[in-house]
């Protein structure tokens, strides 16, 4: 008879199993036995965040950096709902992260216990799934359930509850190599007719557009897209969640689209004739208004894993449900053997056009000024960093300017909370990419707004010795919510001021860490120099820009995506 | 327009909620809903009514592929269907009308379930026209309560769900 082991255990082990190198997360009434396990072991390293959000938020950068499922451990009531912010991030961006929580004992589930909250209820509709584990004997198949759910068909965070009386019963210990189930089996293949009939349209193509998102970055595509792009000579675009799908230096991107992205982009969009759109979602901020963008009549080739993406916010021609990789290799296969090839004259004459767009040089901005520019600071951090950084933003203007100008030629690099818009994202996931990039440079692009919503993290960094270069574009504003002010409510600046800040360079020394701050123009590449050069230590670079500067080029919302404001 | 909607899901604790979840958050109409398990017992089979576009049709019923629990979804409405909904009804009945509502009972091929001196408690199944065609016959101030179970729903002839 096989020895029996406790819930928590359990727990631990598959853990173990699953390959779980990093955990983050926060102790607990209702977690005690599973810290006990912990404690016990050193396969599975525990980080400790100082508020479950960052926890979340960590496994999440972890998991968006490296394509393995990020894992969480909070406990019951606030531990959770703590962590919601965070799994909803992750859900809106389709992240597989699997959160463990603590539950009440069963026997007190339902009675308004101490530090009891309907974890299941609250959960359910920002995870892709969730289980309450009422049996020990459920408990390690519902484990591996939980990490085959978050890391296949749409990825997604997966919650499981554990109540603290099922991690301290015992039982028998069997970890399932597989498991199946009859109610959940994702598709791979697409359609093989529907793809040839994407190949007629692709080839007959006068003015293509292809467009990516983050279901690129997701699948680890981002090798067969370029070869597809490269193949073809088409223009390409990558969402906000896309970047980095495609190289960013490459003479065929022609930059972000939607509401910040580029006047060519969004040009090229509004105005092509066969659109390919590659695991991305037609997002609002993405089309703008779905009537003006149907203005332009073009044909839509929708290449998708989730159906219910294909035709929510715009009709398409040729749907093809399937994972990326599976159909791009077999369109890629198609287009080599065909004998038809795409109009290269019509090719020609679209890229004249789209390069008259680009002259336009939408992003310019005032290099002269004798304020610091936010661009400026996003530029020289790309030429610091020679583009190789993994870069986390917060939410914001910041977070526009990062896209915009740092130029991301590899995938996974460009940490975001894009669905979301979750402020308080970027220091807690840059954690997370340290962890699962000891040896990368992992910088922090944030605003003095945003930064204060997740601060407490930088004792976590410390504790951690986690070398982060924080790039604080601090304007003294929540720009973006100024930017909106300005434009759509008559320059009245409600609340969006940001009064009584701390002395960022005194708070980051408090925290062990290394703080500056950067007044000049002339001092950003050199402080920015100086801070990687300092390899072992948190350096938190306060950069004192232009209040007034705005995000160019905008798409106001409810307009087209070729209504832009521009510089 | 109106949909039937017929899905088999695990019957776990908390499925029911999913499919009621998904309803409200995604601000999808529902009509009636009627649940129950099937004679094998780890599915439920949830007939929904709904109403809407086409398009919201299809994410209806795309969304509810998606719930992990959901094993099966099919639109009734896409084919020909057999609906039925139970009603159950009581009525004061006293003196001459007694007589009358025994009559209107037997017409609709209603059933008389529970007699007392002062009323009748009548069970009718049928469409949902049915159903409030009868409660058109019956003088509104003899109605002292009524319930209905929504729609249950099945294809017709070869048309079968089943795992």
């Amino acid at each position: 008879m096989s020895t029996e082991l406790s819930g928590a255990e359990i727990t631990v082990r598959c853990l173990q199993k699953e390959g779980v190198d990093y955990l983050f997360g926060y102790p607990g009434g209702a977690v005690l036995y599973i810290y006990d396990e912990l404690f016990k072991q050193d396969k599975v390293k525990h980080v400790l965040v100082r508020h479950e959000q960052a926890a979340v938020h960590a496994a999440d950068g972890y998991a968006r950096s490296s394509n393995k499922v990020g894992v969480a451990l909070v406990t019951s009531g606030p531990g959770v709902t703590n962590a919601v912010t965070g799994i909803a991030t992750a859900y809106m961006d389709s992240i597989p992260l699997v959160i463990i929580s603590g539950q009440v004992p069963t026997h007190a589930i339902g009675l308004d216990a101490f530090q009891e909250v309907d974890t299941v209820g609250i959960t359910r509709p920002c995870v892709k799934h969730n289980f309450l584990v009422k049996d020990i004997a459920e408990l390690a198949t519902t484990i591996k359930k939980a990490f085959y759910i978050a890391s296949t068909g749409r990825p997604g965070p997966v919650l499981v509850d554990i109540p603290k009386d099922v991690s301290q019963q015992k039982t028998a210990f069997v970890y399932p190599e597989s498991v199946s189930m009859r109610s959940y089996n994702p598709v791979t293949k697409g359609h093989s007719g529907q793809i040839k009939k994407a190949v007629q349209l692709i080839l007959g193509a006068k003015r293509p557009m292809i467009y990516t998102g983050g279901g690129i970055i997701l699948s680890d595509a981002a090798s067969r897209l370029t070869d597809l792009v490269r193949m073809l000579g088409f223009p390409c675009t990558n969402t906000l969640m896309g970047l980095g799908g495609y190289p960013a230096t490459d003479k065929q991107f022609v930059g972000m689209l939607g509401m910040h992205g580029t006047y060519e982009a969004n040009m090229a969009m509004q105005h092509c004739d066969v659109l390919v759109a590659i695991g991305a979602r037609f997002d609002d901020r993405v089309i703008g208004n779905p009537k003006h963008f149907f203005n332009q009549d073009r044909k839509i080739v929708h290449i998708d894993i989730d159906p219910s993406s294909i035709s929510k916010r715009v009709k398409v021609d040729v749907p093809i449900v399937g994972s990326v990789p599976d159909v791009l290799d077999e369109l890629i296969k198609l287009l080599k053997v065909s004998r038809e090839k795409p109009d290269q004259t019509a090719i020609d004459a679209w890229w004249t056009q789209i390069d008259l767009w680009r002259a336009r040089d939408c992003l310019k901005y005032d290099r002269a000024s004798p304020i610091i520019k936010p661009q400026m600071v996003i530029e020289s951090l790309y030429e610091a960093t020679r583009g190789n950084a993994f870069i986390t933003s917060d939410v914001g203007q910041h977070q526009m300017w990062a896209a915009q100008f740092y130029k991301f030629d590899m995938p996974r690099r460009w940490i975001n909370s894009g669905g979301l818009g979750t402020m308080g994202f970027g220091l807690p996931a840059a954690m997370g990419v340290q962890f699962a990039n000891p040896k990368g440079a992992v910088a922090c692009v944030t605003g003095e707004a945003s930064i204060q919503m997740c601060i407490q993290e930088l004792s976590t960094c410390k504790q951690y010795n986690l070398p982060l270069k924080i790039v604080n574009l601090n304007n003294r504003y929540m720009g973006m919510v100024r930017q909106w002010q300005e434009y759509f409510h008559g320059n009245r600046y409600a609340e969006s001021y940001m009064d009584a800040l701390p002395d960022f360079v005194k708070l980051a020394e408090s925290y062990g860490h290394v703080g500056m701050k950067i007044e000049q123009p002339g001092d950003v590449e050199g402080a920015l120099k100086e801070a990687f050069k300092l390899k072992d230590r948190l350096v938190f670079m306060d950069f004192i820009t232009d209040q007034t500067e705005n995000v160019f080029p905008m798409v106001p919302g409810g307009k087209g995506l070729s209504e832009m404001i521009l510089v | 327009m109106r949909h039937i909607i017929s899905l088999l899901m695990e019957n776990e604790a908390g499925a029911l909620s999913r499919v009621a979840g998904l309803f409200s958050s995604r601000g999808y109409n529902i009509e009636s809903l009627t649940v129950a398990a099937t004679e094998d017992a780890t599915l439920s089979r949830m007939t929904l009514v709904t109403a809407g576009s086409d398009d919201v049709v299809e994410q209806i019923t795309k969304q509810l592929n998606k719930l992990i629990e959901v094993v099966k979804v099919v639109d009734l409405s896409d084919g020909d269907h057999i609906e039925r909904e139970l009603m159950l009804i009581k009525v004061r009945a006293v003196s001459k009308d007694r007589e009358e509502i025994k009559r209107m009972a037997d017409i609709f091929r209603g059933r008389i379930i529970d007699v007392t001196d002062k009323s009748y408690t009548i069970e009718l199944t049928g469409t949902g026209s049915k159903l409030d065609a009868f409660l058109g016959a019956i003088e509104r101030s003899a109605i002292l309560e009524t319930v209905r179970t929504g729609a249950s729903g099945i294809g017709r002839g070869e048309r079968i769900l089943k795992v």
